[in-house]
C-alpha cells in the first residue's frame, strides 16, 4: 500500500495545497469588487483538457493500487518470479516509437500542419496496435511454456496488469479511431488539434505507466 | 489572486433546447431530468433495501416465525440491504442526484460541461441497478457475502451465491464505478471550471464544497474497489489465487492457495472508509446550508467549514485499517491507524460545533427541513462520539462484530445523512417541482422518523455492550445474553416496522404535493444562493434564461445589520442593497 500512499498522497496534496492556496487570506463577507470581476474558471485551459487530467488521476489510482496490491502479494511465501519474455523489451520500444510519432503528429496539428496529419496519425496508430499483438503474442509464448494464469500468482499478476494496461490503451485507440476517421474526411488540423494533442497527453501517460509496470515486473 | 479573468466561456454550451419528449425526458442532458432520474432510482432501489432490513429484522425479534426467511435468505437480505444503502443510495443520491441539480444551480453555470457523459453516467448507473437487482432471480440468488464481500467465504461452499450472486454483485459494482466516473468527472471540471462570474471557490455554498470534494474522494477510493473486484473476479472465474488461501472445503483440498485474505481487506477498506465520507461530505454540507437559511444567520466560521472539508477529506485516506483491527494484521498498524482516527476526529468536532454556533441567537425557523437539519446535529453528534470509542484498538476489540458497531455507523452514516436527505428534498423541493408540499405532513414525518430511528439504534448499543454478535441469524441459547435481549429485539423490530410504514408519508407526500400543493414561491424560504434566483421556477434548460447571473458576494448574507430584508441574494451588487426601509426587494 505504501506506493499507493505515495501516489495517491502526492495527489491529494496537489489537490489540498492548491485548493488551500485559493481559499486562505480570503474574506468571502466582505464586499471585494475585483472578486465580483473574477470569472468561474480557475485553470486556464479547456474543460476537455481538465477532464483529461482528472481521469489520469483515476487511472493513476488503479494502477498504483494493483501496483501496490503486486508488492503485498509479493510477500506470501507460494510467489513464484516469472521470467518475462524478451519480446517485452521490443514491445516497450514499439511502445515509445508510438508516443512519438503521435508528438510529431501533435507537433503537426499545433502548427497546423494538415498534410502531415494523416501519416502522423496512421504511425502513431499502426505502432500502438503491433504493441498490443506484441503484448498478445508474449502471452502466448508464456502459455506455449507453460506458465497459466493459475500456476502462480506472480503469472496472475502479469496477466492482469498487461491486460489492464491494454484496456486503456483499446479506449485510447477509440478516440485515435474517431479523430482519425475526421482526419480522412477532410477536417483541418484547427479542428482536431484539441483532441490530437490530449490523445498524446494519454499515450505519453501509458507510455510511462508501462515503463513503471515493466520495471515492477522485472526486478521482481 | 490564481483565477484567470478570460472571457465568459459562454460559448462552449450549445443551446439545443430538446424538442420531444423522449429527448426531454428520457435521453435527457439536461442536469435536472439527468438528476431527477439519478434521484428517483435511488430512491427506488433504497425502498428495496428498506424491505430488506424490515425482512431481517421480523427474523430478529421474532425467531423462526417466518418460513420465507432462512438462514440462507437472511444472509443475502444483510449483503444486499448494506450495498445498496451504502452506494446504490447514498452515493449514488448526493452526488448523482444533489450534485447534478445543484452544482450548475448554485455556481451559476447553464449546465453540466459534458452533457452527453453527464446522461451516460445515469444510464450505466440504472443497468448497474438493474444487474444488481437481477442478483435475486439468478440461480442460487444474490450474494450472502455480506457488504464487506471478504474472501475466502464471499467464494466458498457454504456462503448463499457463490455462483452467479456474486457475479452479478461485483460486475454491478463495476459497472456503478464507470458511471460514477464519468458523473464524478463533470461534477469536478464543472465546480473548477464553469462557474459565473464573480462566484469565486470561496463565495461557493458549503453544498458545493462537500459535493466537489466527495466527488473527489470518490474519484480515487473507487478505483480500490474495482481493483478488489476484478482481482476477486479472477480468483473466482479463472482460478487464481490473489485472496484464496489454501482451503480444505468438505474434506476436500480445494485448488487454491497462499492468497491473502487481509490484502482484500486492506483495498476493500482503502475504499471503504472513504466511502463513508463521500457519503457524510455532501450531507456535512447540504446541512450548513439548511441549517444558515433557517436559520436566518451566516454559517459559523465559513472558511474553517471549508478547511475542516478538506483536512476530513485528505485524512479519510490514512484511517482505513481501523476497520481491521481485529484481522491480524500486523499490531503496530494498529497503533498508527487509531492516532490518525482520532486525529479526523478534529475536524470533525469543529464542524459540530460550527453548526450549533450557527443556530446560537439565529432567528431560528422551525420549518420542516431545518427539524431534520438540527435532528441530523444530533443523530451525527452520537454516532460520531461511538466511533471515538471503536477508534481505539483495545475498546474496538471486543465490541467489533457486535451490534455496538452496527449501532455506531447506523447512526453515523445511515440514519444522518438519511435525514440530510429528507431536509434537502423539503428544502428545494419547491424549486425542484414549482410546488410546496404539506407541512404538517413533513412534520409529523420528522418527529416519527427521528424518534423512531432513535429508539431503534440507541438499544442497540447496550446489545453490543452484551456482547450480542452482528450479522447472526439467531442467537442461539448463550449464557451471556439474557431474556431481556429478545425482549428488546422484539421491540427494536417492531419500531423498525412502524418507522417503515412513517415512510409512506413521506412518500404520499411528495406524490400528492406535485399535483395538489399550492403554487410555490421562487424563493420560500429567502434564501441568499443562486438556486433561488432563477427565472423560472422549475428552471428552464439552460438555467438561465439570456444572461448568466453575476455574483457579488458569498451565499450567507442573511440578517445583515442595517439592511431592510433579512438576506441578500448573491446576484445583488454593493451598491443594490436596499438600506433603511423605503423600498422592497424584487428580484
Ligand atoms: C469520529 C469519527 C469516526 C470514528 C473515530 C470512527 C471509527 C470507526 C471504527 C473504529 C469502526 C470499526 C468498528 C469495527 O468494525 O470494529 C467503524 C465502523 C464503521 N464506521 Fe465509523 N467512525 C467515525 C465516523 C464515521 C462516519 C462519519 C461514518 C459514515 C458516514 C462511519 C461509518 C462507519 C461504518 C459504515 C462502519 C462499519 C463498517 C462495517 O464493518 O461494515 N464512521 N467506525
Ligand atoms: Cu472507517
Amino acid at each position: 500500500m505504501t506506493i499507493t500512499l505515495v501516489f495517491l498522497g502526492a495527489i491529494m496534496v496537489t489537490v489540498i495545497s492548491w485548493l488551500l492556496k485559493q481559499t486562505l487570506n480570503t474574506e468571502p463577507w466582505v464586499s471585494d469588487p475585483a472578486a465580483d470581476a473574477v470569472s468561474g474558471t480557475s485553470l486556464d485551459t479547456s474543460n476537455k483538457t481538465m477532464g483529461l487530467t482528472t481521469f489520469l488521476a483515476v487511472a493513476t489510482s488503479i494502477f498504483a493500487l494493483f501496483i501496490s496490491a503486486y508488492t503485498l502479494r509479493m510477500q506470501e511465501p507460494d510467489w513464484r518470479p516469472l521470467a518475462e519474455p524478451a519480446l517485452l523489451w521490443f514491445n516497450t520500444a514499439i511502445l515509445v516509437l508510438a508516443s512519438i510519432a503521435y508528438h510529431w503528429t501533435r507537433n503537426a496539428a499545433v502548427s497546423g500542419n494538415t498534410a502531415r496529419l494523416k501519416p502522423g496519425l496512421l504511425i502513431s496508430g499502426v505502432l500502438t496496435i503491433m504493441f498490443l499483438g506484441g503484448q498478445l503474442i508474449a502471452w502466448q509464448q508464456l502459455i506455449a511454456g507453460g506458465f497459466y494464469v493459475w500456476t502462480n500468482p506472480a503469472n496472475a499478476f502479469f496477466y492482469l496488469l498487461t491486460a489492464v494496461h491494454g484496456v486503456h490503451l483499446l479506449g485510447g485507440l477509440w478516440v485515435w479511431a474517431r479523430c482519425t476517421t475526421k482526419v480522412w474526411t477532410g477536417a483541418e488540423a484547427d479542428s482536431v488539434r484539441l483532441s490530437i494533442e490530449l490523445c498524446t497527453v494519454y499515450w505519453h501517460f501509458l507510455l510511462l505507466v508501462w515503463i513503471v509496470m515493466f520495471g515492477v515486473l522485472l526486478s521482481t | 489572486m490564481a483565477y484567470v479573468s478570460i472571457a465568459d466561456r459562454d460559448h462552449e454550451i450549445e443551446h439545443h433546447d430538446p424538442q420531444t419528449f423522449i429527448t426531454k425526458y428520457v435521453w435527457s442532458q439536461d442536469h435536472k431530468v439527468i438528476a431527477i432520474q439519478y434521484g428517483v432510482t435511488a430512491i427506488f432501489v433504497g425502498i428495496v433495501a428498506l424491505v430488506l432490513s424490515v425482512l431481517m429484522r421480523l427474523q430478529l425479534g421474532f425467531p423462526d416465525s417466518f418460513a420465507l426467511i432462512n438462514p440462507e435468505n437472511y444472509y443475502q437480505f444483510i449483503t444486499m440491504h448494506g450495498m445498496i444503502m451504502v452506494i446504490y443510495l447514498l452515493t449514488a443520491l448526493f452526488l448523482g442526484g444533489f450534485g447534478n441539480y445543484l452544482i450548475p444551480l448554485m455556481c451559476g453555470s447553464r449546465d453540466m460541461v459534458f452533457p452527453f457523459m453527464n446522461m451516460l453516467s445515469f444510464w450505466v448507473y440504472l443497468l448497474s441497478v438493474i444487474v444488481l437487482l437481477a442478483s435475486f432471480f439468478v440461480p442460487g440468488g444474490a450474494t450472502g457475502a455480506g457488504w464487506t464481500l471478504y474472501p475466502p467465504q464471499a467464494i466458498s461452499q457454504g456462503t448463499p451465491g457463490i455462483d452467479w450472486g456474486i457475479l452479478t454483485m461485483l460486475g454491478s459494482l463495476a459497472l456503478f464505478i464507470v458511471a460514477f466516473t464519468m458523473g464524478g468527472l463533470n461534477y469536478v471540471v464543472t465546480v473548477l471550471q464553469a462557474r459565473c462570474r464573480g462566484m469565486t471557490l470561496m463565495r461557493m455554498p458549503l453544498s458545493i464544497w462537500g459535493i466537489f470534494i466527495a466527488t473527489i474522494l470518490g474519484l480515487l477510493a473507487f478505483p480500490a474497489l474495482l481493483v478488489s473486484a476484478v482481482m476477486m473476479l479472477f480468483d473466482k472465474l479463472v482460478g487464481t489465487s490473489f485472496f484464496m488461501p489454501a482451503m480444505v472445503s468438505a474434506g476436500e483440498q480445494m485448488g487454491t492457495g497462499g492468497g491473502s485474505p487481509v490484502l482484500f481487506q486492506h483495498l476493500f477498506w482503502f475504499f471503504g472508509h472513504p466511502e463513508v465520507y463521500i457519503v457524510a461530505l455532501p450531507a456535512f454540507g447540504i446541512v450548513s446550508d439548511l441549517l444558515a437559511t433557517h436559520a436566518r444567520k451566516n454559517i459559523f466560521g465559513y472558511r474553517m467549514m471549508v478547511w475542516a472539508l478538506l483536512a476530513i477529506g485528505g485524512l479519510s485516506f490514512i484511517v482505513w485499517a481501523h476497520h481491521m483491527y481485529v484481522s491480524g494484521m500486523n499490531p503496530y498498524f494498529g497503533f498508527f491507524f487509531a492516532t490518525t482516527t482520532l486525529i479526523i476526529a478534529v475536524p470533525t468536532a469543529l464542524k459540530v460545533y460550527n453548526w450549533v454556533l450557527t443556530l446560537w441567537q439565529g432567528n431560528i425557523h422551525l420549518r420542516v427541513p431545518m427539524l431534520f437539519a438540527i435532528g441530523f446535529v444530533f443523530t451525527f453528534t452520537h454516532g460520531g462520539l461511538t466511533g471515538l470509542f471503536l477508534g481505539n484498538v483495545t475498546i474496538d476489540l471486543p465490541l467489533s462484530d457486535t451490534y455496538f458497531v452496527v449501532a455506531h455507523f447506523h447512526m453515523v452514516m445511515g440514519v444522518s445523512p438519511i435525514l440530510v436527505v429528507f431536509g434537502a428534498i423539503y428544502h428545494w423541493y419547491p424549486k425542484i417541482t414549482g410546488r410546496m408540499f404539506n407541512e404538517t405532513l413533513g412534520r409529523w414525518h420528522f418527529w416519527l422518523t427521528f424518534l423512531g430511528t432513535y429508539s431503534i439504534y440507541l438499544p442497540m448499543h447496550y446489545l453490543g455492550f452484551l456482547g450480542v454478535p452482528r450479522r447472526y441469524f439467531a442467537m442461539g441459547n448463550t449464557d451471556f445474553m439474557p431474556e431481556s435481549a429478545q425482549t428488546l429485539n422484539a421491540a427494536i423490530s417492531v419500531t423498525v416496522i412502524f418507522v417503515a410504514l412513517v415512510q409512506l408519508i413521506f412518500l404520499y407526500n411528495m406524490i400528492v404535493s406535485l399535483r395538489n400543493g399550492k403554487k410555490a414561491d421562487p424563493n420560500p424560504w429567502g434564501g441568499a444562493s443562486l438556486e433561488w434566483q432563477t427565472p423560472d421556477t422549475p428552471p428552464k434548460h439552460g438555467n438561465w434564461g439570456h444572461e448568466l447571473p453575476v455574483v457579488h458576494r458569498w451565499a450567507y448574507d442573511y440578517s445583515v445589520p442595517g439592511q431592510e430584508q433579512d438576506f441578500t441574494p448573491q446576484t445583488v451588487s454593493a451598491d443594490e442593497v436596499p438600506v433603511g426601509r423605503d423600498h422592497g426587494m424584487e428580484h
